[in-house]
């Protein structure tokens, strides 16, 4: 795609009058254009996360409680040190990098297996599992996650009466009573909900290893194992690092699965859950603010670390030449 | 072809039921809860003992009638207004991307990017600071404009991508061949266009009708809150009993329309999500 964008517009160069003054009207009248279609999109998505972030960062430099507007009161950087030395933030830091790294490493394996099951696949049997692999896309988070809550649940679930002939279940264990069980089932809920955007992503990946190399390490008598490590993994890097870096920044942001399951007791306070209790729960703008900030610092983290470590070209990935 | 083995053949049946079982038996689980009776939630079996209605009796002419109707029609008519509008921007914006050569098209694909991956709870909090101030907390409208935080930017990176594939040539074909510029533009280029937006507007809903943090944080009654958000506040019909029939209830109402929906647009909604994402 991206060398027929680049025919098109040298096409549409050469097809430009010679003249100078005519070009640059012509480009000048090109860009108005531009800017009247795309201008108003462009507008609104500044004014609905840029205004609200330059405003949180503002916020969060005062002590500011709704319950008491008054006292508002210029801290500087008070409410950040609160909470960077804070315990329950740390720990809500430390949750919420497991669920995210443990998820996002599953995933990929799972995922990869489905997109392998997908490519491999007949035609008739392929529409019938991008069917299926679609359903736990669609489905709303808050609603899989009462599925698993019910599923596992010691009163109503069914999970503890399957499998009560494995050692450390029983049908006493409330799996919603520790942090470690509670934690298992909400990254389950989250890996069973996501997946499918990965396989997707990875199953695009897939069709673009050139059919040709793969036969021809198979002619040269080369493994399964080894057409895949030297082969098709090196071919899909673009695609895997796209579809690792989107669902890490997504698992970052976890927030459904816990506020329903859990509620963040028993240690699974998760930074957005932290972030939403201090601001919309006790109602403190200051601290809640220096949250959001933090939060929004650490996407940009990690986006820069994907970006410059791992080289993660996301607009080359995109689509954009 | 080569006609395949039966031990080739009975593999690809096991997988066939392994992925079906994965991606489905959530799905059956909440379907199942749905049928049970309350007092025997408690049993600890799959299937429900005696199937009942019940549960959705209560939720669309019972008791839990005033929670969750609604927050069904909040749900769809702020999704899809939010679509709309996403849409309608994103075909513009979009138009210009794929078309057009002006400066600045790298810095809004860029801006899309960034906001695509924005903390949705890094917003909240001022803007629930700023609603309330304004008088737009609680209403549709305060929830439209903050989705298109999520809708708008996948809109524009999936209409991009479709637009670079259509073959604008044929515009200027079908006027050569005497068509009006009109005539070229909705018998030529429309159709060429509507799968794309369609698959976009069918993404971009998808992800409205499925968020969470804003539909809790920016409402507090009936007048605006989406079903994601009025499951979160059902409770049991008195205080000792638990809402979980009455959820599951809820829950497969508003799933069935987004099953169908992907039973019958499976293709449609894969290329879209894959298009956008990764080169094509």
């Amino acid at each position: 795609m991206t060398a027929e964008v680049a025919t098109a517009q040298t096409t549409e160069t050469a097809a430009r009058p010679r003249r100078k003054v005519a070009r640059s009207d012509r480009a000048k009248s090109e860009a108005r254009l531009g800017w009247l279609l795309a201008g108003p999109a462009f507008v609104v998505m500044l004014l609905v996360t840029l205004y609200p972030i330059l405003q949180a960062t503002y916020d969060s430099l005062f002590s500011y409680r709704l319950t008491a507007p008054d006292d508002k009161a210029f801290v500087g950087l008070r409410n950040y040190v609160e909470v960077l030395f804070d315990k329950v933030f740390l720990q809500a830091l430390g949750v919420t990098l497991l669920i995210m790294v443990v998820s996002v490493v599953v995933e990929l394996l799972l995922g990869f297996a489905l997109a392998l099951v997908m490519h491999r696949a007949i035609t008739q049997l392929r529409g019938l599992l991008r069917t299926v692999i679609l359903v736990p896309y669609g489905i709303i988070t808050v609603v899989s996650a009462f599925a698993w809550f019910y599923a596992f649940d010691i009163n109503s679930g069914f999970v503890n009466h399957w499998f009560s002939w494995l050692p450390f279940i029983d049908t006493d264990l409330n799996w919603f009573a520790q942090q470690g069980t509670s934690l298992f089932v909400i990254i389950a809920s989250e890996i069973w909900k996501t997946t499918p955007f990965i396989s997707l992503l990875l199953l695009a990946g897939l069709a673009q290893v050139p059919t040709e190399l793969e036969e021809a390490a198979e002619v040269d008598g080369a493994t399964w194992w080894q057409r895949m490590r030297k082969v098709v993994l090196p071919n899909m890097k673009a695609a895997i690092m796209v579809a690792v870096l989107f669902r890490a920044l997504d698992a970052f942001r976890i927030f459904d699965n816990v506020f329903i399951m859990t509620n963040g007791a028993n240690g699974t306070t998760v930074l957005s859950l932290l972030a939403y209790r201090t601001s919309i729960g006790r109602l403190e703008i200051g601290l809640g603010s220096a949250i959001s900030v933090i939060l929004f610092l650490c996407v940009l983290l990690i986006c820069f670390i994907a970006i410059k470590l791992f080289k993660v070209n996301l607009a080359g990935a995109r689509g954009e030449s | 072809m080569r006609a395949m083995s039966t031990r080739l053949k009975l593999a690809w049946a096991l997988i066939t039921i392994l992925v079906l079982v994965y991606a489905l038996f959530p799905v059956f689980s909440i379907l199942a809860t749905s049928f049970k009776l309350p007092s025997q939630l408690n049993l600890g079996t799959f299937l429900p003992k005696t199937w009942t209605w019940s549960n959705y009796e209560q939720i669309l002419t019972g008791s839990a009638k005033d929670l969750f109707l609604p927050s069904l029609r909040n749900s769809i008519g702020i999704s899809l207004i939010a679509t709309f509008v996403a849409v309608v921007l994103a075909t513009l914006a979009a138009y210009a991307i794929a078309r057009l050569d002006f400066p600045g098209k790298k810095l809004i694909l860029t801006t899309a990017l960034g906001v695509s991956i924005f903390p949705v709870v890094s917003l909240v909090t001022p803007l629930f600071n700023l609603w309330r101030n304004i008088g737009l907390y609680d209403t549709w409208l305060g929830l439209i404009i903050p989705y298109l935080s999520l809708t708008l930017p996948i809109s524009i990176w999936t209409l991009a991508a479709f637009f670079r594939q259509i073959p604008w040539e044929l515009e200027q074909a079908a006027q050569v061949d005497g068509a009006t510029a009109w005539q070229a533009f909705r018998k030529v280029i429309v159709p060429l266009a509507a799968p794309g937006v369609f698959t976009t507007a069918l993404i971009a809903f998808f992800i409205a009708w499925n968020d969470f943090v804003y539909g809790i944080s920016l409402t507090s009654t009936s007048a605006a809150r989406p079903v994601p958000a009025a499951l979160a506040f059902f409770t049991g019909a008195s205080q000792f009993e638990e809402p979980t029939g009455a959820i599951s209830a809820a829950a497969v109402v508003v799933t069935v329309p987004v099953v169908i929906l992907v039973l019958l647009f499976q293709r449609q909604i894969v290329s879209g999500l894959t298009q956008g994402a990764v080169k094509g």
